[in-house]
């Protein structure tokens, strides 16, 4: 291991430089695979010192508002001893050979690019010192760095970073750059404003429907109502003739019109006659789906078994079961998905908002014929990402059409085009039943799972298990001697995909609903009874006992409202959140206030942690509340806000984030706040009202 | 074609776009102003929101027509020159945009709001502020950030 550097990859291979003529310092790193669990994605960055001090950081993940780019710039800054008025983050083009595979999600950024970016930004500093060092024929040990300059202190002299950029271009990189000691931090673990507020805030933030090229075409596609349907025939005569239309023309997903902007492309398809075969699928519905789900069910394989969960639970003295049903969601990103391309015989330009960068180069080599070094693509910011853009069919749209018009164009789904283009989180059905003993305390547990599959998108199922749709469930960390955990996958076609959180943000909902339940059967305290069986789980009593304590767990309230606790892991992190609810006189919920407790490891941001609870707390609020997608006569049935609707400002409850400090390894924050609010807001239903939730949305619960 | 003529950011503007273009293409498309944005087509989202004399009024269903004669004000029209508007000052300290897709539209909605009331309380808030989404999430920060621009603490 001696040749590794901490981010697993060979020190000669992990810095490069290089001067440019006149543009300054460039050193660029790039991302071996850690120990991170879920390693969806290298991260790899270029860092750039112009001559006029201005540092730019090209990150290769994607800035989609959970604040990667202000949090790794951090890393950056503080190693370089940088002045953070002079540091900007902008997304780095898509390059398979320089960066690796260039793909944002699993809440990784932190945890894959610290100790790599911590590693770049020594290496510059100490580049520049040396630089500095060279000019004034001093030993470089009586230099150092400070905001942005190189002082020898027994001179009084300073150089700039852009006054050295050049000369520590000229220089080697260091073969192994000291790291700062924490102590000297200057960014990292503090509340840095993040760097894309101020283009956020004045409208110059350039999102993906915001590309603007000479001679740009719009396009939207008509897609087939019902899921898994295909053209049979189309009559493009009465949209061609709506003004502005320019073309029309089929694609693999559907029939593009495409005009000057989006009012006539718009219109186009509402006057656009098409013929559609819907592939067998126009009696699809919810309620077959639950059917065939119901049926399979019992059938799963095993993700987890621990003990004989099914003899003890013949012989406890006391059982209890149910069923919990989880819905299909939409991502809804505020931003539709939307992509510009521009396709020539000899190369091909993309603008995306895109979890993928490289995933988007391969989709349009593939479609183009081209190499993927021929494509360029351009990262825009993210109006949302929540996983969905971590998929390439707007991609494919936009390069087929650009293809066969052979003119640069943008292809936007309207909003109704978004609700209904597929890439669901996946529907769920659960069976469980746990066995107690004489004093409530489980002594068998059995969670049997039927859900749709994500993985098989990649390949087989390993050993027929689907590991993100048994994640947060077959890992329950509740000391139970008994424990079975099945799966068995329904075959669907509504394609599925990853949803904030993944199968974290159906299994941290059953689980912990379930468990509410085996402690009121018990006759015991939510969080007494969690705690004792988290006796071996130091890192989830912690952020429980926090929770609860800053929520005034057992303290009196008003009459009519009552509070309900959830704990969960995912992605390296522990969170424990405590909501407090009320029930509206229409028998809705109202959740007037939210703690919520983290300990996500080192901190790089406390502000971004605690923004990214109050995110995910409130996206798995929509979905508790509202989140449903439904299926009648094989179409989907919602379309837009007002039928798929999202907590509002009246109904965004207080939230109060508490760090819990923990010196281990970085955990992510991205997605580790959505899953436990669904449970503690249904538990604090099953407080209030004696009825547990098992079914998700809440709707009307009295 | 027609022709319309509003203010727009106080300038005189003149487009010919059909007479039901909605206003949001005519920035967005025609005159290439994209800090208002398409969120949903409906009025169900708040994302297009600009001033129509002096109002917060979602731009995505305004046909153009029914904008002739009347003054528009945009994102891009809120600060005074280099001077940002208390709004975005609060949004700075307060920290409030995540992804930033919605956050032109909140900004005019609770820059309207503040316009009419200059202390509002939370549930003149609520009231203002409701239909505009935000899927991110950052409601509490611009309920704090409002708060912080009624009080003038955001230009201290």
């Amino acid at each position: 291991m001696s040749p590794k550097t901490a981010g697993g990859m060979d020190r000669r291979e992990f810095l490069r430089v290089s001067a440019l003529a006149g543009t300054g310092l460039l050193i660029a790193c790039r991302e071996g695979r850690g120990d991170v669990p879920r390693a969806s994605g290298d991260l790899a960055a270029w860092i750039h010192v112009a001559p006029d001090g201005q540092v730019t950081l090209y990150i290769s993940e994607s800035e989609m508002g959970q604040g990667i780019h202000t949090a790794l710039a951090q890393v950056l800054a503080d190693e370089m001893e940088a002045d953070w008025t002079r540091v900007r983050a902008v997304h780095a083009a898509a390059d398979q050979a320089r960066y690796g595979r260039q793909s944002t999600g699993g809440s990784t950024s932190v945890r894959m690019g610290y100790t790599t970016l911590r590693q770049a930004g020594a290496a510059a500093r100490e580049m520049l010192v040396a630089a500095a060092a060279a000019a004034w024929s001093v030993p470089v040990g009586t230099c150092r760095a400070e905001l942005g300059q190189v002082r020898h202190d027994a001179s009084g002299r300073a150089l700039s970073y852009g006054e050295l950029s050049e000369r520590a271009a000229a220089l080697p990189a260091p073969r192994s750059p000291t790291l700062k000691d924490p102590t000297a931090f200057r960014y990292i673990g503090k509340p840095v404003k993040r760097l894309d507020s101020p283009d956020k805030v004045t409208g110059r933030a350039v999102f993906g429907l915001d590309t603007r090229l000479p001679d740009l075409s719009v396009a939207v596609v008509a897609r087939p109502p019902v899921v898994g349907g295909a053209v049979r025939s189309f009559d493009a005569a009465a949209a061609k003739a709506v003004a502005g239309v320019r073309d029309v023309v089929q694609i693999p997903s559907g029939v593009a019109v495409v005009a000057g902007g989006f009012w006539a492309a718009s219109k186009g398809r509402d006057a656009l006659v098409v013929d559609w075969d819907d592939r067998g699928n126009g009696a699809l519905s919810s309620e077959g789906i639950r059917n065939q789900l119901k049926e399979i069910c019992g059938r799963g394989v095993n993700a987890r078994s621990d003990g004989d969960a099914a003899a003890a639970l013949a012989r406890a003295a006391r059982r209890v079961e149910a069923v919990y049903d989880t819905p299909y969601l939409a991502h809804a990103t505020m931003e539709p998905m939307n992509c510009t391309a521009h396709v020539r015989a000899d190369g091909c330009e993309i603008w995306a908002p895109t979890q993928a960068p490289t995933s988007t180069q391969q989709t349009a080599a593939r479609i183009t014929g081209l190499r993927p070094d021929q494509i360029v693509v351009h990262t825009t910011y993210l109006g949302g990402g929540f996983g969905r853009r971590s998929q390439t069919d707007f991609v494919a749209d936009a390069v087929h059409v650009a293809k066969a018009i052979g003119r640069p164009v943008k292809v936007m789904h309207t909003r109704e085009d978004d609700m209904r283009a597929g890439f669901y989180r996946p529907v769920g059905y659960n069976e469980l039943a746990a066995g107690l003993d004489a004093d409530g305390w489980p002594v068998a547990w059995i969670h049997r799972i039927a859900s749709a599959s994500i993985t098989e998108q990649f390949g087989p199922l390993r050993d027929g298990i689907d590991t993100s749709a048994v994640e947060g469930a077959a890992n329950i960390p509740y000391r139970i001697p008994n424990v079975l955990v099945t799966y068995a996958k329904p075959d669907l076609p509504i394609t599925t995909w990853w949803w904030r959180s993944v199968g974290s943000s159906q299994n941290a909902y059953v689980t912990e609903c379930f468990v509410d339940e085996l402690a009121r059967a018990a006759g015991k305290d939510p969080l007494a009874y969690r705690l004792r069986l988290l006796a071996d789980q130091p890192r989830h009593r912690r952020v429980l006992e926090t929770a609860a304590q800053r929520a005034g767990w057992g303290s009196s309230l008003p009459a009519g409202r009552a509070r309900g606790l959830a704990v969960h892991e995912a992605f390296g992190s522990f969170v424990a959140q405590v909501a407090e609810i009320s029930l509206r006189d229409d028998g809705t919920v109202r959740v007037h206030r939210v703690v919520c407790a983290v300990d996500c490891g080192q901190v790089i941001n406390p502000d971004t942690v605690a923004a990214q609870m109050e995110s995910g707390i409130i996206y798995g609020l929509s979905a508790a509340l509202y989140g449903e997608i439904t299926l009648a006569n094989g179409g989907i049935v919602q379309s837009n806000f007002h039928d798929y609707p999202a907590v509002r400002m009246s109904e965004a409850p207080v939230i109060e984030t508490h760090l819990v400090p923990s010196g281990d390894a970085h955990g992510g924050i991205g997605e580790p706040g959505t899953p436990p609010i669904a449970p503690a807001v249904c538990n604090a239903v099953l407080a209030l009202t004696g009825k547990p939730v098992r079914k998700l949305p809440l709707g009307k619960v009295a | 074609m027609p022709s319309y003529t509003f203010t727009l950011n106080g300038s005189p503007t003149t487009v010919d776009v059909p007479a039901d273009m909605p206003l949001l293409w005519v920035l967005r498309d025609v005159l290439g102003l994209t800090g208002s944005k398409y969120g949903c087509g409906i009025a169900a989202c708040g994302s297009c929101m600009v001033h129509l004399d002096g109002a917060a009024t979602v731009s995505c269903i305004l046909p153009v027509a029914s904008v002739a004669g009347k003054a528009v004000i945009t994102i891009e029209g809120l600060a005074k020159g280099s001077e940002l508007h208390p709004v975005q000052e609060a949004w700075l300290e307060v920290d409030v945009p995540q992804c930033g897709y919605c956050q032109s539209g909140q900004l005019m909605a609770a820059a309207a709001l503040l316009a009419r009331t200059p202390t509002p309380t939370d549930e003149q808030i609520d009231a203002a502020m409701s239909g505009n989404l935000c899927r991110c999430g950052t409601y509490p920060r611009i309920r704090a950030a409002i708060h912080r621009a009624a009080t003038g603490e955001a230009r201290r």
